[in-house]
């Protein structure tokens, strides 16, 4: 079963990941999926009354509030970054956590590379499909490479302010 | 001014640690030049035509004498003894070694100071007024929300990887000097009837191959809602700011395509449902306002009789008094202008030596402040009139009492085709041989304020937008050609320059600006400035003289 890193009790574990990734032009394998949006509002409904888990991944360039009314019915949200250099999905991770208050798995998928790992967590992401080949323990150090935080974001890390008004 | 706590050096710290370990990954040949390249660029390495250039962050231009005695040290000890202050109110090195940068930045890190986000597409460097808390003109300290700003936007968790760089300026005066109205984000602190604080908020603004004046978005933001209007303003942009093309990925451009109406209407729909809890507490607002009080001046009289005999004795003096010394809030003191364009010098360059006399001055007349503009000079923002005279000669055995601010000769110049490798054009030079024009102190001084910038390329870095005369370097053919522009301003009055007509070659460029000079004091009529007579005339009058004597 392939693997992916999975934020858990604030350890960095590899944990066997049950979804499959299905581009629009497969078949629906069997079992847990993760789907597109355009597909989820084709299919889903049938999907998640089969009882399985299912996912949506949600390209850089769509956006978060389209699964405002299915939040609570997914497992994961896969929020992709096609590039490096494309920050989109840090916006909707934040905006799934913080305002749709979604609470099931956020998965970075894409060009994820552990340079990015601290912003990831501190915008809501929890679940990593790292492109650099990163293991646990070097994904963990760069989370906690900075003592110190400048502001408020979806982790409810104490920013410096607050640490300073303790 | 504000002095980093345990948190702020911290930081600075742990950046300083994981550039090592990258750089340590790019040596070992563990990671390619592609993968190090925006690892590298996140922290102001740039690869320029000769060697690596690093840019240092100024948080608002503002430092103390210790950073910038660290600033000559480091330009002699890594680099060849002199560095070169931006536009950005940053200062760069242009010959660095890659294996010597994990020192330099540890060294920068034990005088609180950093390489972050001098580079990449995120909040660069944010800039604000130069005479902060030292003119009267203000109604606020603008430093305040400079510094708190700084703060919220360092390893910013959503804003990091935005479609394209980011740059907000904040003045709290009405004579804008940072250029608020061309920059992504320009922040006017204004007071209202009620004595309440609040932000004109400008959008939109930016140079480039595509320059915009920006629109006010709002009128008066109350101070304490800044943050999570930032917030919607970044947000708006991270989500629909173009990617697809780096030349049209600036805000500006989506401000301009979507119309000031609708941005605004997208921007505060995001506010209101980000609320109250996105802006900063009051306590930290007062915690980083107590940093910036006023230092303990001396209670002076108006008229310092030293300062008084030094004018009336010295006409070098008195010359340096009426063009680089402006009134202070406190009877008795000064804010003293340094220019960093002497005559045949490269614009915005020092030498270590002259760091380390700027800030011995600052330490023994200045208390402890130095200021750098975005004109690409520094600034003394308190001194006393009784020590001017002292102070002034020291510059001048430094060389550094050019007395040109604001003058023909007080020129914004990119480092051009020399450094690099953007470039069309050389850009320093061409200031060289204007300044050479106007070496006669007389008449540089006759012609007034007028304000040339020059770019090496249409990225703008030279602001030649915004120059009353503008002077752009284009490749034509494998040589250097200029298109001038006029009437351009970066202040309250912005506008983008008009074109001249075609581009002139590289030798006839000091030549022509002497012309527009001679057409302006033709024209110029009671105490108009040269763009206010241009305003005035238009372009034909310039136009006609220049391409005069054309073939």
């Amino acid at each position: 079963m392939p693997q992916r890193i999975k934020l858990q009790g604030g350890q960095f574990v590899l944990a066997d990941d049950p979804f499959t990734h299905v581009a629009d032009d497969q078949d629906l394998a069997t079992g847990d999926v993760i789907i597109s949006l355009t597909r989820f509002q084709a299919e889903g409904d049938r999907l998640l009354h089969d009882g399985r888990a299912v996912g949506v991944r949600i390209e850089s360039h769509e956006e978060v509030e389209a699964l405002a009314y299915d939040l609570p019915r997914l497992a994961v949200v896969a929020l992709a970054f096609p590039k490096f250099r494309d920050g989109r999905a840090f916006t909707s991770a934040r905006l799934l956590r913080e305002r749709l208050n979604f609470t099931g798995e956020v998965r970075a998928v894409g060009d994820v590379f552990r340079e990015q790992a601290g912003f990831m967590v501190r915008t809501g992401f929890d679940a990593f499909e790292p492109s650099d080949g990163s293991t646990p323990d070097q994904w963990a150090a760069a989370v906690h490479r900075y003592r110190h935080v400048y502001q408020r974001a979806a982790d409810r890390r104490p920013p410096a302010f607050a640490e300073r008004g303790e | 001014m504000y002095r980093y706590d345990a948190i702020d050096k911290e930081l600075v710290a742990d950046r300083s640690a994981e550039f090592r370990e990258q750089v340590t990954r790019r040596l070992a040949g563990e990671i390619t030049e592609d993968q190090f390249k925006p690892l590298r660029l996140m922290n102001g390495l740039y690869l320029q035509l000769h060697a690596y250039m690093l840019r240092v962050a100024i948080p608002y231009g503002s430092l103390n004498s210790t950073q910038m005695r660290k600033l000559a040290w480091i330009a002699r000890t890594y680099d060849k003894g002199y560095g070169h202050f931006t536009t950005r109110t940053n200062l760069q090195f242009h010959w660095i070694r890659l294996a010597d940068t994990p020192d330099i930045l540890d060294h920068l890190a034990s005088v609180d100071m950093h390489a972050i986000q001098t580079s990449g597409n995120c909040i660069r460097n944010v800039t604000a007024d130069p005479y902060a808390g030292a003119t009267a003109e203000e109604v606020d300290d603008p430093r305040v929300w400079a510094e708190a700003m700084r703060q919220w936007s360092t390893l910013h968790p959503e804003f990091s990887f935005l479609p394209r760089k980011f740059k907000i300026a904040v003045t709290a005066a009405p004579k804008d000097r940072t250029a608020a109205k061309v920059h992504d984000i320009g922040l006017v602190l204004k007071r209202a009837r009620d004595g309440s604080l609040g932000f004109e908020v400008i959008v939109g603004g930016g140079l480039g191959r595509t320059p915009h004046v920006g629109p006010t978005v709002r009128e008066f933001l109350p101070a304490n809602r800044l943050f999570s209007y930032l917030e919607a303003v970044l947000r708006v942009y991270n989500r629909h700011g173009r990617r697809d093309n780096i030349y049209k990925a600036r805000i500006k451009i989506l401000v301009a395509a979507l119309g000031a109406e609708e941005f605004k209407r997208q921007v505060e729909a995001e506010w209101e449902q980000i609320g109250p809890s996105g802006d900063l507490p009051d306590s930290e607002l007062a915690r980083i306002r107590g940093a910036f009080a006023m230092p303990n001046l001396d209670v002076a009289v108006n008229r310092s009789e030293i300062f008084e005999q030094a004018k009336a004795a010295d006409p070098a003096f008195a010359r340096f008094v009426r063009n680089n010394v402006k009134p202070h809030k406190r009877p008795g003191y000064a804010i003293v202008d340094i220019s960093l364009k002497a005559i045949g010098e490269t614009p915005g360059d020092a030498t270590a030596d002259q760091m380390d006399v700027v800030a011995d001055l600052a330490e023994r007349f200045g208390q402890d402040d130095i200021r750098v503009t975005h004109e690409q000079n520094l600034v003394l923002p308190h001194v006393k009139l009784d020590d001017l005279p002292v102070v002034f000669a020291e510059l001048q055995r430094a060389g550094l009492a050019t007395p040109n601010i604001n003058l023909v000769t007080d020129i914004i110049a990119c480092p051009g085709l020399d450094y690099c490798a953007l470039a069309n054009a050389r850009a320093i030079p061409i200031a060289q041989q204007i300044a050479e024009t106007f070496r006669d102190q007389e008449r540089a001084e006759l012609v007034g304020e007028l304000k040339i910038k020059i770019s090496g390329c249409i990225n703008a870095c030279g602001h030649h937008h915004v120059g009353h005369i503008g002077i752009l370097g284009v490749d034509k053919k494998g040589e250097e050609f200029y298109q001038l522009t006029l009437g351009g301003s970066g202040a309250e009055d912005a506008a983008v320059g008009q074109i001249l007509g075609p581009a002139l070659p590289y030798n006839r460029v000091a030549e022509a600006v002497d012309i527009l000079v001679d057409v302006y004091l033709r024209e110029r009529q009671a105490d108009e400035r040269f763009l206010d007579t241009f305003r005035r005339t238009g372009v034909t009058p310039f136009k006609e003289a220049v391409y005069a004597t054309a073939d």
